[in-house]
């Protein structure tokens, strides 16, 4: 008296794919490891391994917001803009006020993408804009705006005061303070993700919108939601940024909207929604920042390093596309 | 011969089909959103004419069109491409490179025009490898061209490295820079407008224009139907590559000279082109006239706004607003139009706080900008 | 207290000025089957919307428990007890079976902290008490149609649903799924929960309900005891007229060989499948779902070429890659699902019947607008499609119409040899009776008919002769004659490993 399924060779070995496509990457990112640390032993290094760390913490905790947006079948373009106009506004109010508390000025950061990202989820799940529309505009708009406010001028590194310099880059816990609040950030959201109603309904509403709204799940908010937490993320990024680089400029962060959606992409996160994992975004991070870091070390000429770096992530891209979509069983 | 029993008369309501229906005039089908561009593109001129007396200049004007000719020629294809659902992000990297290309080939010796010849070739095959990945492979099309938008930008660099090509043939630079003879007319300009009216008959007259509407609608009924959905994305990728090469000759006949950099960022311009001119991001709808509208539409923009000093990342504001209120306006009508719900009051209350956060966000912008910027 | 567990009275719905509910009544149970009956655009699907909520009646009451309510939205019914299933499932395929039941509602700490364990041993419960079988960590994408019912019916169960809607449950499960699925809804019904059970398929009603109401052009016709109607009462309520002869005979002069495979073969799919077809025969391939019979009809039209075998087309071998060669071949094929693959529901009626030769209205490419339109209606005309005009949008027509644009779309390619999918699934009874006309009238033409169908009675009624699948492996070959239901069920379910039937 059962539905039992004859279990098809094709079920075991989507499964099997599934749970290799992770490992996949992280061995691609030992082999490539390994490969750097033979042609050049500096690799290997504690400092080196903390340049890794650091270069990637802002992007992953931007990635892990950018996931989030990916997952509901969203994408949010305006990230980068977001960095900039906060990164710009927080070093202003650091040059007028050095004293102003630094844990302030990161939530202050927070508060202000919080409302950038509030507005694009306004205009996305209420507005029934669709997102790669919305935040397109929204890129624009953005910017826009960081040109206004400063005026075309920028914050140099000695109009910053120091402590707002350590904010990043201090180790009082040994390791650099971002990469500590990128990691935080991380755990935050790995718990929210899988521990967390409202985490599982984005995926669920990723999944199967019209399904979600039937299973009482209030599709609008969840949409909103991410987009706001994209908002967050992308403050306190933008408030890292100013603190890691000791600058805000017009182009801060110009063109960074695209290393979030190839972090979160190779990471194995789906552009059609419903899919992916915590531990994916980082390796994926991971292994941009590596790219970049080895290129350097192995001595290839700086003008190689785009190209290079473009076309790994396009074999990434490419392979990722091809485990997920197998995968499916499509 | 009747395959159905007559119908009863209390039976269904719905008729057989009667005549044919009355043949659309090109007027006709001229549909609202063209005419919400029309007005759009007076209101701006009333407004830049009034602001400034420069607006209507014609020398001014000539000058400025050739500045949008390279988004236009590179927005033809991808209007293709968006409206069979797909999208082509890498087509101002493709730009860069082929324009590097010949850039490099120009100083290391070679003619100038066999070296533009080779750009177009390395743009087509730019493209073709965009196409074959996309049909052939099956993988999603914002994907690819996000790897190849970083890939052949890193080409660009590779070839120029830091230095730029110059010092291009002026029977070259006409290409960029050269009037149509006895006109005020670029001749970019008039490349664009007859490729423009090219690819529009292709669009709405063709099989091959039906085909991509069928695609963008339903790729896999499309696929049963005979349609040969591969085979035609890999020729409309091919074509934005080629175009996106020949707006990378335009370009840099028009600077004359070349930097890897060239073209950042003009994606997203030709992008939101084409999704201003009415073509549908998930594909199945659009029409040519309309992006073309939209192109003028932004030109005209844009122009304007520099002559009112306006900086170019600031115009940026105005464009961006103009792009998501083309959605977002007909959007809210048709909310309070159709149903005419009353709102609940939890929505008024979250309005209420919108607006207030906002207001305090704005408020905050302006005071903490002028602390800084008075002094 | 009512007797009623739900009742609606005098229901009237307008859709954009036009009334599609005239003023209909209904009644439920609990603790009865009862099921929901009429022809395409009777008016069903939008009943079960106002009872569940996505719409509202524009007049008359809904009494839940003998208490008037209103239902603004579907998530104000479910909470109220009803659950709706629909044809289109509404299941996560990214998430996992338990999570897929308790989606929204995971159990969790007061904290808000979700707890897994718990979670799936409740789903595994759940599951057991209902007498499935499931692997909980399986994505739903992974499942076959018959188990994603499963859990969706699980999930109303635990939503503690009284009232529940089944919308066409059956039309996509083998035999044995659907007894399955009829022992569940008998337990369910066993334990006073009410079930309003939608589908065409008149011999399932007998079956398993216990009353019918017949709905005919938004109208409420009448109610009656199951056991106190025939058949062909029924299809005259639904109808409005009797309808003789539901499969037409036809007179068999097979011609020459149309089509031939031999051996072909797709490793993990179907294997060594062989058979002729003639012109004008109707060649009928039983099966349980799932058997691949419609693998081997994508294969033969190109969709997904075979690995392996022969393919010829009037005595000549062919390679046949894409769709494309396939209808230059003279193919054609009426695919199963026929809104996603068969029509471009956006796109106007002439549009979709033009699209498979279009290139015949062109030239050089050129398209002309009116010899195109001409040939639409004409074809559409034929088929007697029932619309506005030609240029709606195929998205806004029946069931049945919509299958009657998709054969004038395939007989415009004047094929020699024609693939029916399920040609009648979801169909209402007249226009049944019409595509089988149409069938009989191709084959008597001359045209070849291959007819892949899960219905017994179709195919023991249509076919001339008739191939069983099974697995992907040929297990039965009958002429009409010799044929009778067992022995095709018994070919279509027997296991390979045991020996197969000729």
């Amino acid at each position: 008296m059962s539905a039992q399924p004859t279990p098809t060779s094709r079920s075991y070995r989507i499964k099997a794919i599934a749970r290799f496509r992770e490992a996949g990457i992280s061995l691609f990112i030992l082999i490539l490891g390994v490969l750097v640390a033979l042609r050049a032993p500096a690799f290997l290094t504690l400092k080196n391994f903390e340049d890794i760390l650091l270069n990637i913490s802002i992007l992953s905790i931007v990635a892990l917001a950018q996931a989030m947006v990916l997952i509901t079948h969203g994408i949010d373009l305006s990230v980068s803009s977001m960095i900039g106009l906060v990164a710009m506004m927080v070093a202003f109010v650091m040059k007028q006020a050095p004293g102003f508390s630094v844990v302030a000025a990161v939530l202050l950061g927070m508060a202000l993408g919080a409302v950038l990202g509030a507005l694009n989820g306004t205009i996305i799940s209420y507005g029934k804009v669709p997102p790669i529309i919305a935040t397109l505009g929204a890129l624009s708009i953005y910017r826009g705006m960081v040109f206004f406010y400063s005026g075309g001028t920028w914050i140099n590194s000695f109009e910053l005061p120091k402590s707002f310099k350590l904010l990043s880059k201090g180790t009082p816990l040994g390791l650099p303070n971002m990469v500590i609040i990128a990691i935080l950030f991380a755990a935050v959201v790995y718990f929210f993700l899988n521990y967390t109603r409202t985490g599982r309904d984005i995926y669920a509403v990723g999944s199967n919108p019209e399904a979600a709204q039937m299973a009482g799940i209030r599709r609008q908010r969840i949409v909103f939601l991410v987009y706001l937490l994209s908002g967050i993320a992308s403050g306190l990024a933008g408030v890292l940024w100013a603190s890691r680089f000791e600058s805000a400029q017009t182009n801060t962060a110009l063109g960074f909207e695209l290393q979030t959606v190839a972090a979160a992409v190779v990471g194995g996160v789906s552009t059609s929604g419903g899919a992916g994992t915590v531990p994916g975004v980082l390796l994926g991070a991971l292994l941009l920042g590596l790219i970049e870091n080895a290129l350097p070390l192995v001595r290839i000429s700086p003008f190689w390093q785009l190209a290079a770096q473009g076309l790994l992530i396009l074999i990434a891209v490419v392979t990722d596309s091809l485990i997920s979509r197998s995968a499916k069983g499509k | 011969m009747t395959l159905l029993p007559s119908p009863d008369i209390e039976s269904s309501s719905k008729s057989l089909l009667n005549a044919t229906a009355p043949r659309r005039t090109f007027l006709a089908r001229f549909q609202r959103w063209e005419w919400m561009l029309v007005g759009l593109i007076i209101v701006v001129v009333a407004l830049n004419s009034a602001l400034s007396p420069y607006f209507l200049d014609a020398q001014n004007l000539s000058r400025t069109s050739s500045d949008f000719m390279e988004m236009g020629l590179m927005m033809l294809p991808m209007v293709f491409i968006i409206v069979t659902g797909g999208i082509d992000l890498s087509v101002a990297s493709n730009l860069g490179m082929c324009a590097s290309f010949m850039g490099w080939l120009f100083m290391a010796g070679v003619n100038i025009w066999v070296a533009a010849l080779a750009a177009l070739a390395l743009g087509a095959l730019a493209g073709f490898l965009n196409g074959t990945l996309v049909a052939r492979m099956k993988l999603p099309p914002l994907v690819v061209t996000l790897g190849t938008y970083a890939f052949y930008r890193g080409v660009a660099y590779v070839l120029l490295g830091d230095q730029a090509a110059r010092d291009y043939p002026e029977a070259f630079t006409y290409i960029g820079q050269g009037k149509l003879f006895g006109t005020l007319i670029p001749f970019s300009v008039a490349l664009f407008g007859v490729l423009a009216i090219l690819f529009g008959l292709v669009l709405h007259k063709t099989t091959f224009g039906r085909y991509l509407f069928a695609i963008g609608n339903n790729e896999n009924a499309s696929v049963y139907s005979g349609v040969p959905v591969a085979r035609i994305k890999v020729i409309i990728f091919t074509i934005s590559g080629f175009m996106a090469a020949l707006a990378g000759l335009v370009l840099a006949a028009r600077f004359g000279s070349t930097r890897p950099d060239i073209g950042n960022g003009l994606e997203l311009s030709v992008i939101t082109a084409a999704v201003l001119g009415g073509v549908d991001i998930n594909g199945g709808a659009g029409t040519m006239t309309g992006a073309v509208l939209s192109l003028f539409l932004i030109g005209l923009l844009r122009f304007g706004m520099g002559l009112l000093n306006i900086q170019g990342q600031v115009q940026g504001i105005v464009i961006g607003l103009l792009l998501i209120l083309s959605i977002l306006l007909p959007n809210i009508a048709r909310t309070f139009s159709g149903k005419g719900r009353k709102l609940r009051r939890q929505s008024v209350w979250a309005m209420v706080a919108f607006v207030v956060v906002l207001a305090a966000f704005v408020a905050f912008f302006f005071w903490s900008r002028a602390a800084v910027l008075i002094q | 207290m009512s007797e009623y567990c739900l009742e609606l009275k005098n229901i009237t719905k307008r859709f954009s000025g036009v009334e599609v509910l005239h003023g209909v009544s209904f009644t439920l149970r609990p603790g009865e089957v009862h099921a929901l009956l009429g022809e395409n655009g009777a008016g069903k699907s939008t009943l079960v919307k106002v009872i569940t909520g996505v719409h509202q009646p524009d007049g008359g009451e809904i009494y839940l428990n003998g208490q008037p309510v209103r239902f603004d939205n579907p998530h104000e019914s479910r909470q109220a007890g009803i659950a709706a299933i629909y044809q289109d499932l509404s299941l996560f395929p990214d998430l996992d079976v338990a999570e897929n039941i308790f989606v929204g509602r995971q159990p969790a700490t007061r904290g808000g902290v979700i707890q897994w364990r718990k979670l799936y041993a409740e789903a595994e419960k759940l599951l057991a008490s209902l007498g499935v079988q499931l692997n909980l960590k399986q994505k739903a994408r992974t499942l076959s149609i018959a188990q994603q019912q499963m859990i969706e019916i699980a999930r109303a169960f635990s939503l503690h649903a009284r009232i529940l809607i089944m919308d066409e449950p059956t039309s996509s499960l083998t035999l044995n799924e659907v007894a399955d699925l009829f022992r569940l809804v008998r337990r369910l019904r066993d334990e006073g929960t009410a079930i309003i059970f939608i589908s065409h398929r008149l011999e399932e009603l007998f079956e398993i309900a216990d009353r019918v109401t017949v709905l005919r052009d938004g109208f409420y016709v009448d109610t009656r005891p199951l056991s106190d109607v025939t058949r062909d009462e029924l299809i005259r309520l639904m109808v409005g007229r009797t309808i003789s002869n539901m499969f037409p005979k036809q007179d068999v002069k097979a011609g020459d060989v149309a089509l031939k495979v031999e051996n072909l073969s797709r490793p993990g799919v179907f294997e060594n499948i062989s058979f002729e077809l003639r012109q004008g025969e109707i060649l009928g391939m039983a099966g349980l779902v799932g058997a691949g019979r419609t693998d081997v009809a994508r294969a033969i039209f190109g969709v997904a070429p075979p690995t392996s075998g022969i393919i010829q087309v009037a005595g000549q071998t062919v390679q046949i890659g894409s769709p494309q060669e396939a209808i230059r071949l003279g193919l054609a094929y009426v695919p199963e699902d026929r809104q996603a693959h068969g029509l471009i529901l956006p796109m106007s009626i002439t549009a979709n019947i033009s699209l498979a030769v279009l290139g015949e209205y062109a030239r050089r490419g050129w398209l002309q607008d009116k010899a195109e339109c001409e040939a639409a209606f004409a074809a559409a005309r034929q088929m007697e499609v029932r619309a506005g005009h030609i240029w709606q949008k195929a998205r806004e027509l029946s069931g049945g119409n919509q299958q009657k644009v998709v054969l004038a779309k395939w007989l415009t390619t004047q094929p020699r040899i024609l693939i029916l999918d399920e040609p009648t699934r979801g169909i209402d009874v007249g226009t049944k009776a019409a595509v089988h006309a149409l069938m009989s009238k191709l084959a008597a033409e001359g045209i070849a008919i291959l007819m892949i169908s899960s219905e017994l009675p179709e195919v023991l009624g249509m076919s001339d002769r008739i191939l069983v699948m099974r697995e992907g492996r040929m297990t039965g070959h009958f002429t009409r004659a010799e044929a009778t239901q067992e022995k095709i069920i018994f070919a279509a379910t027997q296991s390979i490993h045991a020996g197969g039937v000729q």
